[in-house]
């Protein structure tokens, strides 16, 4: 179908920070030089921005941000909200800010210190949980991992999947960061073996089914397609985007659905390709969200690269691998490269189009970006013209 | 980061009687007046016919294991005691489509590191008992039926 936004804006520049434990700079300084840096890949001022979006959890504030880099009126800006469920869809507001003329030149970003273990959110519970959480914590379902290795487990009841399938998850995504000297996985490989002797951190799932604990920030910048083509990089256009909620879903501990093994990227993904001039088949590399490994076999189910119970399988004789039927994460994600909330996913993707990822693609016109599965969430799909 | 276990609010009027009902050994799961459709976390409106008004419903206390988890640390103090602990989520006999998240237990107030994780399996039939901890708060708990 064809929609005002399809491939009218374009992300034109990106920038990050090192990626590290118990990084020196705020929060707020690491996310400055990430969109500077961001600016200065576009070759666009800072006093050009006039649209921010980030995540409800971001904790640097758009006028700290404007104030600091200089910007000048900001005529949009908005907050996505549940967690890891929300970086393609600020880059989705600010491409519907931007295609309809509501601002000019938006930055998305995220600055997270999250290496403290002090900082885990799960460690900062409340001792009397007023939300839909009673509902689990009191029992012992306190951590994310919690959450996500029941759904993994009666996965593995349901379509007979194993623990390899998880492993090549794994490897894929150490593969890749092995490629890249940003990662912190960068020249340290993981084997199999590793992998299955790792300790548990809530059977079924390992250590190693864990994304990293992270200090970092990126940003990047989305401008209409008529000025990116002026930019200094090749555009990577947003050809599609959503967000996504499936019927009485529940946010993380989503079991009281009628099929909790079809969870919010479901909505996204039906939507996204609803827009889309592209199939699942186009699609020549993908930056799935991975705090967790088993949210990349939901997630290729969910956006229709396998049928249903079909996601442990289609990880199998490396077809996640660079080389593969569909190489994920080339980054290394947020299992090996960084654990920012998935924004490394999306300029990633963008390397990814541009042709000059450190695990380069052939060809790769087309790239999905997916944020978190078990939250309602949000994917992009981009391109390349 | 507390020491004790996060404990349920019991005093919001919208799932006090839940809490209410565990205290007297009953389970009860939130149940439209209009449509007779059944919810389960508790909230206002039914989802099915959009009405407010509800009843709390006595249920069996049976139901089967849908799946379950097995906690290592890091974990708060309180869990991290008993790691590695069973935390599982039951679906209902009556309801298949309720389901809740629970511990499988040997006896109501026992430790909920008691059953051997490895003897846990999916669709085992479990009933319910309850158990009061800290703070005269009663959570249900299963045991093997």
């Amino acid at each position: 179908m064809q929609t005002m936004l399809k491939d009218a804006t374009a992300i034109v520049g990106i920038g990050e920070t090192v990626f590290a434990k118990n990084l020196a700079p705020s929060e707020l300084e690491l996310a400055c030089q990430a969109i500077k840096a961001a600016l200065d890949d576009a070759g666009i001022r800072p006093a050009e921005v006039d649209a921010l979006s980030s995540y409800t959890m971001e904790e640097t504030l758009e006028f700290e941000v404007a104030r600091n880099l200089g910007m000048g009126d900001i005529t949009f800006f908005s907050q996505v909200g549940y967690g890891g469920g929300a970086g393609c869809a600020a880059v989705g507001h600010v491409a519907m800010a931007v295609a309809t003329g509501v601002a000019n030149v938006g930055v998305v970003w995220r600055a997270r210190k999250r290496s403290d273990p002090r900082k885990r959110v799960w460690a900062q519970v409340s001792p009397r949980v007023t939300d839909h959480w009673k509902y689990s914590r009191p029992w012992g379902l306190i951590r994310p991992v919690d959450e996500v290795a029941m759904f993994w487990r009666r996965y593995m009841h349901e379509y007979g999947a194993t623990r390899d399938h998880l492993a090549n998850v794994a490897l894929a995504c150490r593969r890749h960061a092995n490629h890249n000297p940003r990662a912190f996985m960068y020249q340290r490989p993981l084997t199999r073996d590793a992998y299955m002797q790792a300790r548990w951190i809530c059977e079924p799932l390992c250590l190693f089914d864990n994304c990293l604990e992270s200090d970092g920030a990126l940003a990047v910048v989305i401008v209409r397609a008529e000025r990116a083509k002026d930019c200094r990089q090749p555009p990577a256009y947003v050809h599609a985007w959503s967000q996504g909620l499936t019927r009485q879903h529940q946010n993380m501990t989503n079991y009281h659905s009628a099929n909790p093994l079809q969870g919010a990227a479901w909505a996204a993904a039906r939507n996204l390709w609803r827009q889309a001039d592209l199939r699942p088949q186009d699609v020549k590399v993908a930056q799935i969200y991975d705090a967790f490994t088993p949210l990349i076999p939901f997630c290729l189910e969910a956006y229709g690269f396998c049928g249903a119970g079909e996601g442990g399988a289609f990880t199998e004789h490396g077809a996640i691998e660079l080389g593969g039927r569909l190489p994920i994460n080339t980054s290394g994600g947020s299992l090996s490269e960084a654990y920012i909330h998935g924004m490394n996913l999306i300029t990633e993707g963008v390397r990814q189009i541009r042709g000059t990822s450190t695990a380069q693609v052939p060809d790769a016109d087309v790239c999905l970006v997916t944020s978190a599965y078990v939250v309602p969430t949000s994917a992009v799909l981009l391109r390349r013209l | 980061m507390i020491e004790g276990i996060p404990l349920p609010s019991t005093d919001d009027p919208l799932d006090a009687p839940y809490w209410e009902a565990a205290q007297r050994g009953e389970l009860v799961v939130q149940t439209c007046r209009a449509c007779g459709a059944r919810r389960f976390p508790p909230r206002p409106m039914c989802p099915a016919c959009q009405a407010f008004e509800h009843s709390w419903e006595p249920m069996s206390g049976e139901g089967r294991i849908w799946s379950f988890v097995v906690p290592h640390p890091p974990l708060l103090p309180a869990f991290a005691q008993v790691a590695p602990y069973n935390v599982i989520v039951v679906e209902l006999l009556e309801d298949t489509a309720i389901r809740m998240v629970g511990n499988l237990v040997t006896a109501a107030d026992g430790q909920i590191n008691a059953v051997d994780p490895a003897t846990i399996t999916i669709g085992t039939r479990v009933r319910v008992v309850f158990h009061r901890c800290a703070d005269a708060v009663v959570l249900p708990r299963w045991v093997v039926a």
